[in-house]
């Protein structure tokens, strides 16, 4: 590995990802082995620090970290001496001077995982911070992409919703762009951020036109908790112009791969006829998230592909 | 640790700025020669005999320039209620290792500067000061933007504008109000030109850079659609407007097209808006939050163009400063601002003079004669008898800008680390010798 930490993947190395994704399927074997857990990341410690609420990607780095060996705390921000006035800095050096190899974080300010690698020394993972990046969605997300096509480059894919306030919308872009696929974003015109284009995005405000061309769609919920104002008049609304519904899916004759990172709102942008159908590939992504968040820790934590290999037999 | 070298000399009988290169903004002149102050007062200009006296403190100023002492029309000294960050004294120091000899405070302190008593305060607390520092007063009680300060009885205290300062003044028809009122005392009024509500929390320049960053978008229209009310209003009444750190291409031509219909409109750009754009915030560095934000490269273009054909009257340093505690923490909840009067001469000088072709001269004019006629202050600082405020620089020197270059009480500055052309030498001012 390039790269020491994983902060984002705007212009992480090519090879970095590809070496997380190859390893990550060789992860994906051992989940389906009847015993689902390797020594690899034996007397490794890891924390976990979560500032802003998460159950899928909390529980799946858990989980990760479980079926390697390491060794895990686990730090919220709710139950946190944060709340007695105690700063960022100060709680997390306190954690880090117990002798940690590698923090997970989530946190709603964007930018906080590169500010606390000013500061540690420790492998810095961002499980997402506000709305810049989530870069093991986007991990994950390009795996399953890769399970489901069997290639990236040249793929297209749309992205769908609220795109202004998404991490998962902006390290998927960048992590597929990157990888060579095609990336066409769409929603209404106020939840896409200004210059997208510059990043190597399409945009389109025509659901149907994205439908028409792309191989597998992305779609988004609609953050209203990062809104200072409402930006959607209403839901019905919303579900008329950008909702993923089974009719409309019916107009198109190509059938069309269906992704979304969680949490649904069903019926909101995303029909339950769609979301549990077999073009859905929603539920591969979340045990795809536990390979890919394995071989995310492991590549970054000092570990080889040989090495793993051996740790198997 | 910072520590401070800047030596001061105080009370001299004599001091002999030697065979310097003068520019005298007033007269629009400039000659090789000394300057002889005598007692804080200008004894001799130019070509003079010097004076036989043993007491001398001659400064050798060969290659030097010997100029008008800086005068900046926005700093945040902080005093009262947060002296933890800076006070009279301290922004003085600062201010004097900078070349500047009289600054105008905002009024944004703990309590606002919104009554005459407090006008006063600062007036009698800055008289130990070494150099002038002026009260700017608040236009509306708490800074609230709804009713009128007592504006005649502040300027009678000593107040020589007035602002909201960082809170810009939302009600269309108070700022109608406060320009007409104001028109009887002959002062600007100075309006932090955002609209809050297009704002909209947004922290950095919204473009490709909040974009990539994930923060909060603070597009460019806020800020040229408040300076094109503003400007309105300035037209339609006849009143003095102050256009504060003007930021965008977009507020500039807006500036230049309406200045043609009342010459009692002036503007002002901060060094840190000309020499950075939006993409060295990059990396999140949260020095370089500052309101309002740091813009693209074209907006930083147009600023340098409007210093360059006058749009731009003066430069001001909005020196800001924070606790360390302020800025080290993350973006989002980090204070905006930064200090900004140490390092203005070689911001400044580098971005107009040695990358954009400005003369010195004129770079000097926006420091010195331009502020000065804003707010009316005496600019024939070289006539004899005047009290002396002078600043020696070398407008050639490269230097690295640090720590120990900073005399505040804080050193949030983006310009730590950064290499600067030009560097002020010796500040003189209330007889009181400053070298840096």
């Amino acid at each position: 590995m390039k790269q020491k930490h994983l902060l984002f993947l705007k212009e992480y190395p090519k090879e970095d990802i590809e070496f997380i994704l190859d390893t990550a399927f060789k992860f994906r074997e051992v989940l389906d082995r009847p015993i689902k857990k390797v020594p690899s990341l034996q007397g490794v410690t890891i924390v976990n620090l979560f500032f802003e609420n998460s159950t899928r990607t909390r529980i799946s780095f858990e989980l990760a970290q479980k079926r390697l060996s390491a060794d895990t705390v686990n730090f919220s921000a709710s139950s946190s001496s944060l709340k007695k006035g105690e700063s960022f800095k100060d709680t997390v050096q306190n954690i880090m001077s117990m002798k940690i190899d590698a923090v997970v974080m989530r946190h709603p300010a964007p930018g906080a995982p590169k500010h606390l690698t000013e500061f540690i020394d420790a492998v810095v993972v961002n499980a997402g911070d506000g709305a810049h990046e989530h870069p093991t969605q986007a991990i994950l997300d390009m795996m399953s992409l890769k399970e489901k096509f069997g290639y990236l480059a040249g793929l297209k894919v749309g992205i769908v919703g609220d795109i202004l306030h998404s991490r998962v919308a902006r390290s998927n872009m960048d992590g597929l762009i990157q990888m060579g696929a095609e990336v066409t974003v769409c929603g209404p015109p106020n939840l896409i951020p200004i210059n997208i284009k510059d990043l190597g995005a399409d945009v389109t405000f025509d659901l149907d036109e994205i439908i028409e061309w792309a191989d597998a769609l992305n779609i988004l919920r609609i953050q209203k908790e990062r809104m200072g104002q409402p930006l959607i008049p209403s839901i019905r609304e919303y579900r008329s112009s950008f909702g993923i519904t089974v009719e409309r899916l019916k107009n198109h004759k190509k059938e069309i791969t269906i992704m979304h990172p969680g949490p649904m709102n069903r019926g909101v942008e995303i029909d339950s006829g769609v979301a549990d159908s077999d073009q859905a590939i929603i539920l591969d992504q979340v045990l795809n998230g536990v390979a890919s968040r394995m071989s995310i820790l492991y590549c970054l934590c000092g570990g080889h592909s040989d090495e793993m290999e051996q740790n198997e037999h | 640790m910072k520590w401070n070298k800047m030596n001061i000399k105080k009370y001299i009988n004599h001091i002999l700025f030697k065979n310097g290169r003068i520019i005298d903004p007033f007269n629009q002149k400039s000659f090789k020669g000394s300057i002889w102050v005598k007692d804080g007062r200008i004894a001799g200009v130019g070509d003079f005999e010097i004076p036989k006296v043993d007491d001398i403190f001659i400064i050798d100023c060969t290659n030097k320039i010997i100029t008008h002492g800086f005068c900046d029309l926005h700093a945040h000294f902080r005093e009262p209620g947060e002296d933890d960050k800076e006070d009279l004294g301290s922004g003085s120091r600062s201010a004097l290792a900078g070349g500047f000899t009289r600054v105008c405070v905002m009024p944004n302190t703990k309590p606002p500067i919104d009554s005459p008593e407090l006008v006063d305060f600062i007036i009698q607390t800055a008289k130990q000061s070494p150099i002038h520092i002026h009260p700017i007063g608040a236009v509306t009680k708490k800074q609230e933007g709804k009713l009128l300060t007592e504006m005649s009885l502040m300027h009678q205290k000593g107040a020589v504008a007035f602002s909201d300062d960082g809170l810009p003044i939302q009600n269309g028809g108070v700022m109608r109000t406060a320009l007409e009122y104001s028109k009887f005392l002959n002062v600007p009024v100075i309006n932090h030109a955002e609209d809050v509500c297009i704002r909209a929390n947004g922290l950095v320049n919204e473009g490709l850079v909040s974009t990539h960053l994930g923060l909060k978008g603070n597009p460019d229209v806020a800020e040229s659609i408040m300076v094109q009310r503003d400007l309105e209003l300035a037209v339609y009444t006849g009143a003095t407007l102050h256009v504060p750190h003007v930021t965008s291409k977009r507020a500039i031509d807006h500036i230049k097209r309406m200045k043609s219909q009342n010459n009692k409109i002036t503007a002002e750009v901060t060094p840190h808006h000309l020499f950075f754009n939006d993409l060295n915030l990059m990396g999140y560095d949260t020095n370089m939050k500052v309101a309002p934000p740091i813009r693209a490269e074209e907006d930083r273009i147009a600023l340098i163009s409007g210093v360059k054909d006058g749009t731009i009257d003066c430069i001001a340093t909005d020196h800001a400063p924070h606790r360390l505690e302020e800025k080290e923490t993350t973006f989002d909840i980090a204070s905006c601002g930064m200090i900004g009067l140490e390092s203005c001469f070689g911001a400044v000088n580098k971005v107009l003079c040695v990358d954009n072709n400005v003369k010195v001269e004129q770079v000097i004019d926006s420091l010195t004669l331009n502020p000065r006629k804003i707010m009316d202050f005496n600019g024939d600082l070289f006539s004899l008898g005047a009290e002396a405020e002078i600043t020696v620089l070398d407008d050639k020197q490269e230097w690295e800008f640090s720590l120990k270059d900073i005399e505040s009480k804080s050193v949030n500055s983006p310009f730590i680390g950064k290499l600067l052309t030009g560097k002020v030498l010796h500040t003189i001012s209330k007889n009181v010798l400053a070298s840096i």
